[in-house]
């Protein structure tokens, strides 16, 4: 696994700020925990067959987009369908990836890009916390990356372990205790940690209002209009804000 | 329930593309080596596109019933969600944002059926 060599390697895993990421990540991962724990649970009942559960959970490895592919690979929708939603629900992580991009610009590329596949939402929240600001300094660099590593290594196994623990229990697991609640409750979470200004509470406030009300389109396209109509009204009405008389610049 | 049962080449071409989507999404703005910036509308349109995705998931997942909006305030996945997101705002804390959810969602779905 490819994942494994950022871990394990040395100057990451022997820096002092490798033990410190561990530890910044350490309290959230029963979080992450319990999420995979669901998520593992959810694609048996869901009918996948054991390999395409471990499959996916060793692969995809993102707890929203499998959330939100799971019932439309049960109920067989397109491709092209599936994938754009878990695009969709995964355009957050272009976001974290632009902000990234001076942290991680210093390594090579495969070393970027394992770390950029390994960085979920808590990773980027904690690692953004941390470090304010990229460095230009090399001996900072290092440490930057190693907390990276770290911290991303922490919640890599929690939510592999927790995960495919959830495709062994889901046949002792009834889906009457209403378990699979806690998946919703992570995605609050996520949820509520992108809720940092009034421009983006607004846009929460259409995609909600939009994606309920297009309910009954077909394959869960409401997602993806929601996303639309919140987008576009969102960016009209910060530009109105700009130039309120309709001034063009 | 043996290891392939129910295996099909089918979902396994999914879940390639899906990894592929997530590889994609997570490092986009790093794969390339180039100095580049992406166009100002972009930019903009990146700050509100990921919690309208988060949003346009959760809410229906909260309010929705069967495909209809709630026809009774007696459910407990609102009450979860909000007690749930309180405490996000309170302790930004994953694990407890769950368990402060389960918390207020288990008795109320157990014991009262909501």
């Amino acid at each position: 696994m490819a994942q494994l060599a950022m871990f394990f390697k040395a100057e990451n895993y022997r820096h002092s700020a490798f033990v410190e990421g561990l530890r910044d990540a350490a309290p959230q991962a029963p979080g992450v925990a319990a999420w995979g724990l669901m998520i593992g649970v959810a694609m048996i009942n869901s009918g996948m067959s054991v390999m395409e559960s471990i499959a996916m959970t060793l692969l995809v490895y993102a707890g929203s987009s499998q959330l939100a592919a799971i019932p439309l690979i049960a109920a067989g929708a397109p491709a092209w369908i599936i994938l754009a939603t878990g695009f969709c629900v995964n355009l957050r992580f272009m976001v974290f990836s632009l902000h990234l991009r001076p942290y991680l610009m210093h390594l090579p590329r495969f070393e970027r890009v394992i770390h950029g596949y390994l960085t979920a939402d808590l990773s980027y929240v904690l690692f953004t916390r941390r470090f304010l600001k990229p460095s230009s300094d090399s001996a900072e660099q290092q440490m930057q990356t190693a907390f990276l590593a770290g911290n991303t290594f922490i919640i890599w196994v929690s939510w592999m372990v927790a995960s495919l623990f959830g495709i062994y229990l889901s046949n002792f697991i009834p889906s009457t205790w209403g378990l699979g609640f806690a998946g919703t409750l992570c995605l609050v979470g996520i949820f509520c940690s992108l809720a940092s200004t009034k421009m983006r509470f607004f846009a929460a406030g259409v995609a909600a209002l939009t994606a309920i009300a297009a309910y009954q389109l077909p394959l869960k396209l409401n997602i993806v209009l929601a996303i639309g109509v919140a987008v576009i009204l969102s960016m009209s009405l910060e530009r109105f804000r700009k130039h309120p008389q309709g001034n063009k610049t | 329930m043996t290891f392939f049962e129910g295996t099909d080449v089918w979902t396994v071409a999914v879940i390639a593309g899906l990894t592929l989507v997530t590889f994609i999404t997570r490092c986009f703005f790093f794969i390339s080596s180039e100095e580049w910036t992406l166009p100002e509308w972009a930019q903009q349109g990146l700050q509100y596109a990921p919690i309208a995705a988060m949003a346009a998931v959760v809410f229906p997942e909260i309010l929705m019933q069967q495909g209809h909006f709630l026809q009774t305030w007696m459910d407990a996945r609102w009450v979860g969600a909000l007690v749930g997101g309180a405490v996000y705002f309170w302790k930004r804390n994953v694990l407890l944002t769950i368990v402060a959810g389960m918390l207020a969602y288990l008795p109320l779905h157990v014991c009262l059926a909501w």
